[in-house]
């Protein structure tokens, strides 16, 4: 069952989750890595999509505060940030073409379940439910390692796109400093599925018949358990003729390839999980480096339907724009939350507070008494939206320190 | 840990060094291959400073032109060190003399040098040289000889650590056969290309490298290290400046690389099956092409781009005056300077495929004729199709005729004439009396047209007559021995 788009966001109810509920602080001192204002954030492109479509690029603001009061003023549907550039954006038609370049940028990732389209059975477009959310957590656990493990960043925000997807920032100062170069060339690392619809198949990443590459091989161990019970058993995703047909695609041996085919249009009923297990058999049946071809293929054919898709664009440049998290989607009017990756496969989409829930509860709340103080600043912290933001507030403590040990070192080496 | 650190690099320094036996270590340059730590600090000639970087020049733009041709790294190595090199640029590995050895070394060092302070300028220009100069480096060492090149290798601190074989283990699956052999521990930014290619293994952060990829670690540290030193040469370069005699040099060596030089300094001749050539086009639009396809020419090498319009006009003219595909793709890859490879094959590379026939519906599209240049697809502001005859105000079309024709014979005393016809509307005539004055010297006489009385009425046509009448007096000339006037 898919997640039902909630109520459509009017302009009323977003100005009143600005002014109320939107937590500038944490997402300034998130983008600032401390609290007194750097070019990390003065530097820092926003933009905004007001209604009606209209897109204004190039603000920047001195402080939270700023950027709230200019929130309140334009409020946009959503509004998103990019990198910090070498002079202040809103500057850019001041200066030398040459003097403003985009210098530092979170590493981000977006991962969007409409490339899952080709596989997943329970849903299509727009539509997302607990079910095919299973695609995405699979991604994020493989991700989230991979990124830790292998390249050594600690400091990874998951978020969640408000629809079908998730985003990720990485804010490792390192992570930061990448040139577009290494970030194309760290998504190429990362990257395994390959080749658009007309590609059969989409996965090649061995020399000859060598074992998949440690890195894939972590990520293979990890995906085979999903493999079997979201591609197999949930989504029954070789039940249809279609479904099945596809995976005849990817076997290399023309003789298995025939006789899978009999038997599956003589049993049209047969489950996924019995034509995998029909594949295995044959592959037991083959010997020396048939066999070799054939196990390289299974292991291939497991990671092109649970590898992560990446929409590398989004990755591989500074300069490129992401959404910034806690805005709202302006379709379902839930929150872009930040997400725990340790428990991503709790998390459920349609659980996700939507902007008007939220002001609800807002509303049930007893007006401030006379006299108590009328600042709406804090009011997330009387709603559901509070433990998603000390999420965020935890994860920038980690920042901060950081910058915190990083100052105290150059203070030593004075 | 640092000493531990400090134990590894030397060993691998000393595998580095076994059994290096030193020789021309009495020489000033004792190795062929140059890293360019330092600039050259002895005095230099005016002469020696232009030679070396001029020379340099014609290698570095033959180096683009590959690119733009998609030559293959073994063809390059034919075309660049056997070719051109040889010409330009040599180097030799040994000699009996042991002067030459190190002038030749000497002029390698100085024109790398002088080259830097002329293409610092820009972010572009910065890319382009760094592309070129890491491909000259590439070139040179994969042809080394590996003594020489260990030997090279052994010269310089490259701060390599070996991975200690624990270390290794860890990474290296249980499973694999193949016994792990050396690795070199690197933060991985600093090889991006092996991690593109998963050429690497990867710890938080580190990339243990293997000893036969070695190559590509000295050619990402000779990248990253001639980008550091090109931004700082940038910074410093408002010093330099005050050199007046050195400013104008420099400006001439950037402006000819930003025109594509090869053209303008190797004097491109059209190949051995007299096919027409990417690097032929400069040459044979300032001869031979009417004013539109002069006008659109310009606005290239200006631009480095055209708008749709454009394109298409000049690019069916171009296929109709004997480019081939292949030519074609290297001319325009060149001409779009600006941009990155990524985006001319997402964006062009299929256009021009294309107009060729060779994508979509696969039309023969024929070359636009003068009467649909003058009648389709008015260009608006910022475009650069059309007819200058008709599509230019009276003031631009004049100065327009004589920067592209005043060479050719064209002068202000011709001008009333042509104005007046153009005023008239009669286009077409205008272009063929600019033709007749142009072509006099090939003894083409008022009336005469394109041949036989003949009108302009398509830019090909133009060309083709003109291409005609220069190769009769090419003829004419070998014959005789001297100019014949024909008429
Ligand atoms: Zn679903």
């Amino acid at each position: 069952m898919a997640v039902p788009d909630a109520e459509p966001t009017t302009p009323d109810i977003m100005l009143a989750f600005y002014r109320r509920l939107y937590p500038f602080k944490s997402i300034f001192t998130w983008l600032n890595h401390e609290h007194a204002p750097t070019k990390l954030f003065t530097h820092r492109e926003f933009a905004f999509t007001l209604q009606g479509d209209v897109y204004l690029r190039y603000n920047s603001f001195a402080n939270a505060d700023e950027l709230k009061k200019q929130v309140c003023t334009l409020n946009p549907t959503r509004f998103e940030i990019g990198p910090v550039y070498s002079a202040r954006p809103r500057d850019k038609k001041t200066v030398r073409p040459a003097a403003f370049t985009p210098q530092l940028r979170e590493l981000v990732f977006d991962i969007d379940m409409t490339d899952y389209d080709s596989i997943r059975t329970c849903c299509s477009g727009a539509d997302i439910c607990k079910r095919c959310w299973t695609f995405i957590s699979a991604a994020v656990r493989v991700l989230d390692r991979a990124l830790r493990d292998q390249f050594g960043y600690k400091h990874l925000l998951w978020v969640y796109s408000g629809r079908r997807g998730i985003h990720l920032w990485i804010s490792d100062r390192e992570a930061l400093e990448l040139t577009d170069e290494q970030r194309r060339a760290l998504v190429g690392w990362l990257t395994v599925i390959q080749g658009g619809k007309e590609m059969h198949k989409k996965v090649n990443v061995r020399m000859g018949l060598k074992p998949l590459p440690p890195s894939i091989a972590s990520a293979y161990k990890m995906l085979l358990p999903v493999f079997h019970d979201l591609i197999l058993d949930d989504q029954d995703c070789f039940a249809s003729e279609e479904g099945w047909q596809a995976l005849l695609h990817l076997i290399p041996d023309k003789d298995i390839v025939r006789s899978l085919e009999d038997k599956w249009e003589d049993d049209p009923k047969r489950s996924s999980e019995d034509k995998w297990q029909d594949f295995e058999d044959e592959i037991e049946r083959k010997k020396g480096k048939g066999s070799a071809i054939l196990n390289a293929a299974k292991e291939d054919i497991v990671l092109q339907y649970t590898y992560p898709r990446l929409d590398a664009e989004v990755s591989k440049h500074r300069n490129h724009l992401l959404k910034a998290p806690f805005c709202i989607h302006p379709k379902t009017g839930r929150v872009c939350v930040p997400v725990d990756p340790r428990t991503i496969d709790k998390f459920d989409p349609a659980r996700v507070p939507t902007v008007s829930q939220l002001l609800n509860e807002l509303d049930k709340l007893a007006l401030p008494q006379a006299g108590e103080s009328a600042e709406h600043h804090a009011d997330w912290e009387r709603t559901s939206l509070k433990p998603y933001v000390e999420m965020l507030d935890k994860h920038v403590m980690g920042l901060m320190e950081e910058t915190r040990k990083s100052k105290q070192k150059m203070d030593l080496s004075w | 840990m640092q000493n531990r650190k400090e134990q590894q690099r030397n060993l691998a320094l000393k595998d580095i060094n076994a059994g290096i036996v030193e020789t021309h270590s009495h020489l000033r340059y004792p190795y062929r291959l140059n890293f360019y730590d330092k600039p050259p600090l002895e005095d230099i000639t005016i002469e020696e400073f232009e030679t070396a970087a001029l020379d340099r020049l014609r290698v570095l733009a033959e180096i683009e032109s590959c690119f733009a041709r998609n030559r293959t790294f073994k063809e390059m190595q034919t075309v660049i060190l056997e070719n051109v090199c040889s010409k330009y640029l040599e180097l030799n590995r040994t000699s009996n003399e042991l002067k030459p050895l190190d002038d030749e070394r000497r002029k390698d060092h100085i024109g790398h040098f002088v080259l830097r302070l002329a293409f610092c300028r820009s972010e572009d220009l910065r890319r382009r040289f760094v592309k070129a100069e890491t491909t000259l480096f590439k070139l040179r060492y994969e042809t080394e000889d590996s003594l020489e090149r260990v030997k090279f290798l052994g010269s310089r601190n490259f701060d390599w650590i070996l991975a200690s074989p624990e270390e290794v283990q860890e990474l290296v699956p249980s499973t694999s056969s193949e016994k792990p052999g050396n690795y070199y521990k690197v933060k991985w930014t600093r090889v991006p290309d092996l991690v593109e290619k998963r050429r690497v293994l990867m710890k938080r952060g580190m990339a243990y490298v293997p000893a036969a990829e070695q190559a590509s670690i000295v050619f990402q540290e000779f990248q990253a290290h001639l980008e550091k030193a090109l931004e700082a040469t940038a910074k410093a370069l408002p010093r330099l400046d005050e050199d007046t005699r050195l400013v104008p040099i420099l400006d001439n060596l950037s402006k000819g690389f930003q025109a594509g030089v090869s053209s303008e300094w190797s004097g491109a001749t059209e190949g051995p099956d007299g096919a027409l050539r990417a690097d032929m086009i400069d040459e044979m639009a300032y001869k031979h092409f009417p004013a539109c396809m002069r006008n659109l020419h310009m606005c290239l090498r200006r631009d480095k781009h055209l708008k749709h319009f454009g394109r298409l006009q000049y690019g069916l003219f171009l296929k109709i005056l004997g480019l081939s595909i292949e030519e074609a793709l290297a001319f325009w890859r060149k001409s779009f300077s600006s941009i990155q490879d990524d985006k001319f094959n997402k964006e062009y590379r299929y256009n021009i495929r294309h107009s060729y026939g060779l994508e979509g519906k696969r039309a023969n599209y024929a070359a636009k004729s003068c009467q649909q240049i003058l009648m389709s697809d008015e260009p608006g502001p910022g475009d650069s199709h059309g007819c200058p005859y008709r599509h230019f105000s009276a003031d631009n079309l004049q100065s327009a005729l004589l920067t592209m024709y005043g060479e050719h014979g064209l002068s202000s005393a011709d001008m009333p004439e042509i104005m007046n016809m153009v005023k008239a509307k009669h286009y077409h005539v205008a272009c063929t009396r600019v033709f007749e004055i142009t072509h006099a010297r090939q003894g083409v006489k008022k009336g005469e047209g394109v041949g036989g009385g003949e009108s302009v009425t398509h830019p090909n046509q133009y060309a083709a007559r003109s291409r005609e009448l220069a190769k009769k007096m090419e003829e004419g000339k070998e014959a005789d021995g001297d100019v014949v006037m024909q008429g």
